[in-house]
């Protein structure tokens, strides 16, 4: 006789839901509403009507849905909403799962595949999902002589440090995360963590390929990291700021890549070097050094890393957008919010529904987003195109590169822009202001 | 005293700076087998090839097996090259028994054997590709590929591992409409292969990589006993379909592809250029074919060799294979000893990977035309 399952009682089935009743007050009250007052201390509560919005009157728009508006105005111009949703990470996520979608596709198309095609009957649209699924569900193998706590780091450090340089892009006018007055410095701060990072965890995994592939990471997005520096200070010298969004500001008229096109093409190719894409995907090559520093990881560490990858894909992206492409400048595109709903409602038949609160966001705002989000993607397509054309390079050829040939590029470019400074064609004082 | 070592050998000394990596046999950038290499930070101080995980003992086996018996599994060293090393046993075996062969199966045995030569350089042109990073060129050959073997599943049955020559001619006669067919199919992979050349090896990336690194002079060439597109990568002009022409090769129109530079540029654009030939060989064959007439000489049941020896060789995709058989009297041969040319190029590596970078290893170790199958046997 074979037992599948234990044999079902009544009595104790109503038994272990009690318990499990009694465990979920249990923990709620004494760990779960402290959180919740914590967090609501935090954050700063709004006035709507005149009155102060407290955690009880937020929850009346059950009660009354004429304030459930305001109350989601009032939670989208919170700082929480800002770091988790919009220009934040929910933001960048979307955007780069979206990335990962197209460049599959994209790379099919030119290599005459298909590509994804059966999840989510749609042309394999829920590929992505289906390979994050299977990552979270894949057993972590950590190997015996690492040195772990450093080797868990890794990952999360990797993520970290991505949302760190996502949160300093803005997006629309007033919709950045982090907006600090040296927003270009701190940008260069956290690219400066990710070599770091890389060597920590390729040594505290303890294997020769990853170690090769950690130094090979290191040599190669330090080699990368000043032309990065010095192709960006044209930009610097031209408006005037270390500011992203007023640097972002002064190019209403004209692009600063129009200007400064070396400084553009020498940061697009560094752009490659630090993301480790082809054809400077030396850290990771395979046939050498098989994955180079990510050998060792597995399961969700490695789906960890690949996240804060395209996470890094769409803030560089981002940034070559806001320094060269105009940022969200763009011409008005986006319709006006309609004036007849704000004031009189919608009046269907006899019933007229009135929505006090709207519009939830103005107009500029849409309209900077799409202009960013559409600049964004082009620059997307143009760094994933050279996968499908490009053999990867070598050590020496990628260092000679970045230290001899882009630094030379990126200190004439240094020069035109002071050569358009002093001559009084542009900058403070000049032909745009 | 001192002794002269062989070239890539040397007394290992304990040093810290040396780093000993195993590349392979569980490492994406080997085939079956392990390279051991010593690197001194990017350079690579020595390479010992280690070849061996897939001895099958094809040649042991061949002794207990009858003339007939021993196509199938004579052919499985290398499948996508099947017809090719399938070759020289059958001419081998038609000189020990003295059997004719009609002139239609000599051009279909021909037209066999191109069309798996690109067959093999595809699959060995798409793993160089993603050997050097380069998926594109991963996907394009892997899927042209597909063309000759449609056109070898119509002629013989089978996709891979055809057994379609046998001694005495071939095991079938060729479709109905194969001319038609054939011919269309090569045209587009003609048009094909220009595109090949502007992706990959007019990259600029991939030249600067590839070229001046492994360089195999002619005269290491000759003394290390390469073969195939190795050899003739280094300047030296020999091909066994020209120098000692079976079949019909010496009524066909096709030329030998020499480059002087010796370099893995070189060994890798030779096999390409002989897709070139092999096209003009295969359309050359379809016109001067017989149309009709016997395609294979029936043999007597179980035939016995007599107390003889032959030896006999073919180019094939990686150079020249040699069979050498000896029979007594019996059904079953007495000796059969197989010469490939993967082992004789894998000879150089340890030569060509001394002071070289660790970069330069992939496209050293594949540009040798090597097969690890084949070579183990």
């Amino acid at each position: 006789m074979s037992t599948i399952a234990p044999q079902f009682r009544l009595s104790r089935f109503i038994a272990s839901l009690f318990d499990l009743i009694f465990w979920v007050l249990l923990i709620f009250s004494l760990v779960g509403l402290p959180i919740v007052f914590i967090i609501l201390f935090y954050i700063k509560l709004p006035v709507i009507n005149g009155q102060f919005m407290t955690p009880y009157l937020a929850l009346t728009w059950i009660a009354d849905p004429s304030r459930t508006l305001p109350i989601v105005k009032a939670f989208i111009h919170t700082t929480i909403f800002k770091v988790v949703v919009f220009p934040g990470f929910g933001f960048a996520a979307i955007l780069a799962a979206a990335t990962i979608f197209i460049e599959r596709k994209f790379l099919a198309k030119i290599q005459l595949r298909v590509g994804p095609l059966y999840c989510g009957k749609i042309e394999g649209i829920l590929q992505l999902m289906g390979d994050g699924f299977k990552l979270m569900s894949k057993e972590i193998i950590i190997p015996a002589k690492a040195d772990k706590p450093i080797f868990w780091m890794g990952p999360l450090l990797f993520v970290g440090a991505a949302g760190a340089f996502v949160s300093l892009i803005p997006v629309a006018p007033g919709w950045v995360v982090a907006n600090p007055n040296v927003g270009l410095l701190a940008v260069f701060a956290v690219i400066g963590f990710f070599p770091i990072i890389a060597v920590l965890t390729a040594w505290a995994a303890n294997s020769k390929w990853t170690f090769i592939g950690g130094l090979r990471a290191l040599h190669q997005m330090v080699a990368f990291e000043i032309p990065l520096i010095l192709s960006l200070l044209g930009v610097v010298i031209l408006s005037g700021s270390l500011n992203l969004s007023h640097i972002v500001e002064s190019q209403q008229h004209f692009w600063w890549i129009t200007f400064v096109p070396i400084g553009a093409i020498v940061f697009f190719i560094t752009i490659f070097a630090e993301l480790e894409r082809v054809p400077f995907d030396l850290p990771e090559a395979e046939s050498e050094i098989v994955a180079g520093w990510l050998t060792e990881f597995s399961g969700m560490m490695y789906g960890l890393i690949q996240l804060g990858t395209y996470l890094k894909l769409y803030a560089f992206a981002g940034l070559f957008v806001v320094l060269f492409l105009g940022g969200w400048n763009g011409p008005m595109v986006w319709p006006p919010f309609p004036q007849d709903i704000i004031t009189h409602g919608i009046t269907i038949g006899p019933v007229t529904a009135k929505f006090p609160g709207l519009p939830l966001f103005d107009q500029e705002m849409l309209n900077g987003t799409l202009w960013f989000v559409i600049k964004t993607v082009g620059v997307i397509l143009l760094i994933l195109l050279p996968r499908g054309v490009f053999p990867r390079v070598r050590m020496d050829i990628a260092l000679h590169t970045g230290w001899y040939k882009l630094i030379g590029l990126a200190f004439i470019n240094i020069f035109i822009a002071l050569g358009l400074l002093y001559a009084g064609v542009l900058g403070p004082g000049g032909l745009l202001q | 005293m001192t002794t002269q070592l062989p070239p890539g050998m040397h007394i290992e000394t304990v040093d810290e700076k040396i780093m000993t990596l195993n590349v392979g046999p569980q490492h994406p950038g080997s085939g079956h087998m392990r390279l051991i290499i010593k690197v001194d930070g990017d350079y690579i101080v020595s390479c010992d090839p280690d070849p061996g995980y897939v001895h099958r003992g094809e040649e042991k086996m061949a002794e207990y097996r009858n003339y007939i018996q021993n196509i199938p599994h004579l052919e499985r060293p290398v499948i996508h090259d099947s017809s090719n090393i399938l070759y020289p046993y059958c001419l081998g075996v038609e000189e020990l028994l003295g059997i004719e062969v009609p002139e239609r199966a000599k051009y279909i045995r021909v037209i066999a054997a191109e069309l798996n030569r690109c067959i093999y350089i595809l699959y060995w042109l798409a793993i160089y590709g993603i050997f050097l990073g380069h998926s594109t060129m991963f996907m394009w050959p892997a899927g042209d590929r597909e063309l000759f073997i449609d056109l070898l599943e119509a002629m013989s049955g089978a996709r891979v591992t055809h057994a379609y020559l046998v001694p005495g001619g071939v095991r079938n006669d060729l479709p109905s409409n194969f001319e038609e067919r054939c011919l269309r199919q090569v045209a587009y992979f003609e048009k094909r292969l220009k595109e090949y050349e502007d992706v990959f090896y007019q990259n600029p990336l991939l030249k600067a990589r590839t070229e001046g690194s492994g360089i195999l002079s002619r005269t290491d060439a000759i003394r290390l006993g390469t073969t195939g597109s190795v050899l003739r990568a280094s300047g030296v002009d020999f091909d066994v379909r020209k120098k000692e022409p079976y079949d019909v090769y010496e009524n066909l129109d096709f030329q030998t592809i020499v480059m002087k530079e010796g370099d893995s540029y070189a060994r890798s654009r030779i096999p390409y250029l002989e897709m070139f030939e092999s096209c003009r060989i295969i359309k050359d064959a379809l016109k001067k074919m017989p149309k009709s007439g016997s395609v294979r000489t029936k043999l007597k049941p179980n035939p016995k060799g007599g107390n003889d020896e032959v030896y006999r060789r073919v180019e094939s995709g990686r150079g020249a294979i040699g069979y050498y058989i000896v029979s007594n009297n019996r059904p079953e041969p007495y000796r059969v000893k197989i010469s490939v040319g993967s082992f004789r190029n894998l000879i150089c590596m340890p030569y060509l990977l001394k002071g070289e970078k660790l970069g330069n290893m992939p496209a050293v170790y594949w540009g040798l035309n090597y097969w690890p199958v084949e070579a183990d046997r």
